[in-house]
């Protein structure tokens, strides 16, 4: 009798108050003004300058081929477009690229969540035998081989020369600059009615209401930084698991950001998912792999109007384009 | 229909608090909030507990939250649970106890047991 009272407290919580206190909450989406970074790597044009052409440099790579780039590809949402990602020798990995956008906001990177910061993880792709195949060593004697490098570092960390170290910094420094702000939702959420759809609002109450994505898709970047098995049909991924061996994370995956997700397609770790749509309806289903799923997963019961404007409020997620200039590198 | 149950689980809670009475344990709340822990009122990162003492995780936020250590002193994992609910763990040995939620690790405290 009791239990019956507090699940009916519950619903009439979660279908009422929540999308009420979402609208009424203006501002609780917006992301901090300063994008956070280290206090021994503050950014300055100088870092970022030199963090842009690293990225861009497939010099870093064993092949001489692979960029960071390659894989996260500015004109594909800083993603690559493919299920999973293409590593050395062009073969397949087992996990889909995941976005660079608004990354500097992650309290973990990688699916798994294995490094903590930006600066932590630059080399991890880069050394990693299946992705760019890199040589630490090698990477630091090529780079002050080139004047151009040579220049830019002083300039950037002056005397603290061309290092593991001070490769990682400048990376994580322009990393930081790829940031989605301005989208329509954001204006929506500042005061402009007009900014998104209908539909798009509707969703949003969804969102936050009804199809409780808000349960992990928290704000301000829709992320909780949590990490969820969301009941995927086939996988075999432990993930998290196999850094943190707790049954809870048996299948489970980084929640990802929202902001520019309609431009990261295909989506989910192993990127299985070809549109928002499909998305949409695999949480509408309540996940399909029952074992060991997140309790926060049930069937939303969504009508076809439900879905699409959720959709829409996704679409709404888009920050305004931010224009790239590729750099020339030194040679 | 449930009241014999009741009250066997109301006679084993006077014992456990006379057991824990007896030996001079104490039993701290520590809530998990926003995403922290707190104690009383306050955002936690290291409680000091003495041997023998008792600390309840209860879940304050509208979503599920799981608590587990891997620390040799203390070894756990409650699971997932939600909202209002909360388990407890007994702190047998002394050492530091590294507690973590495992599905927010920004959740991250240290117990330590005197």
């Amino acid at each position: 009798m009791c239990s019956h009272r507090i699940l009916t407290a519950v619903i009439f919580y979660t279908i009422l108050i929540v999308p009420g206190r979402a609208n009424d909450d203006r501002g609780a989406f917006r992301l901090p003004e300063v994008v956070p970074a280290p206090a021994d790597n503050k950014p300055t044009p100088e870092r970022i300058e030199l963090g842009k052409m690293l990225f861009f440099d497939p010099r870093l790579s064993g092949s001489n081929w692979i960029s960071c780039a390659s894989c996260h590809n500015p004109s594909l949402g800083w993603s690559d477009g493919l299920a999973t990602a293409m590593g050395d020798g062009m073969h397949a990995l087992s996990r889909s690229t995941p976005t660079i956008v608004n990354s500097a906001f992650n309290r973990f990177q990688m699916w798994d969540g294995r490094f903590r910061s930006l600066e932590e993880q630059v080399w991890g792709p880069l050394l990693a035998s299946a992705e760019m195949h890199g040589d630490p060593q090698e990477i630091v004697k090529k780079l002050q081989s080139l004047p151009g490098y040579v220049q830019a570092f002083e300039k950037a960390y002056p005397g603290e020369g061309i290092t593991k170290e001070t490769v990682a910094k400048a990376v994580a420094s322009f990393e930081r600059t790829v940031i989605s702000k301005d989208s329509p939702f954001d204006q929506w959420q500042q005061g402009d009615e007009d900014a998104v759809t209908a539909a798009a609002k509707a969703g949003f109450v969804l969102f936050t209401g009804k199809a409780n994505c808000i349960a992990c898709h928290q704000r301000p970047d829709f992320t909780d930084h949590g990490f969820h098995n969301i009941g995927l049909r086939g996988n075999t991924d432990e993930g998290r698991y196999l850094k943190v061996p707790v049954k809870v994370l048996k299948g489970a995956f980084k929640t990802p950001g929202l902001r520019d997700v309609a431009l990261t397609a295909p989506y989910m770790h192993n990127g299985m998912y070809r549109t928002l749509e499909e998305v949409v309806n695999h949480y509408d289903r309540g996940g399909d792999n029952k074992e060991n799923p997140d309790p926060n997963l049930k069937p939303l019961k969504l009508t076809t109007q439900e879905k699409m404007n959720l959709v829409e409020f996704l679409k709404s997620l888009t920050g305004r384009e931010q224009v790239i200039t590729l750099p020339r590198l030194p040679q | 229909m449930n009241k014999p149950g009741v009250v066997r689980l109301t006679a084993a809670s006077v014992l456990i608090l006379w057991g824990a009475a007896a030996l001079g344990s104490e039993e701290f709340v520590i809530e998990q909030k926003d995403k922290d822990f707190w104690y009383q009122g306050v955002k936690t990162v290291t409680l000091k507990v003495k041997v023998g003492d008792v600390i309840q995780f209860k879940n304050m936020d509208p979503y599920f939250h799981n608590v587990f250590s891997l620390s040799d002193v203390k070894m756990f994992d409650l699971g997932s649970y939600p909202l209002g609910q909360s388990k407890s763990v007994k702190f047998e040995k002394p050492g530091k106890v590294e507690v973590e939620c495992a599905i927010h690790p920004q959740m991250h405290m240290v117990v330590d047991v005197k």
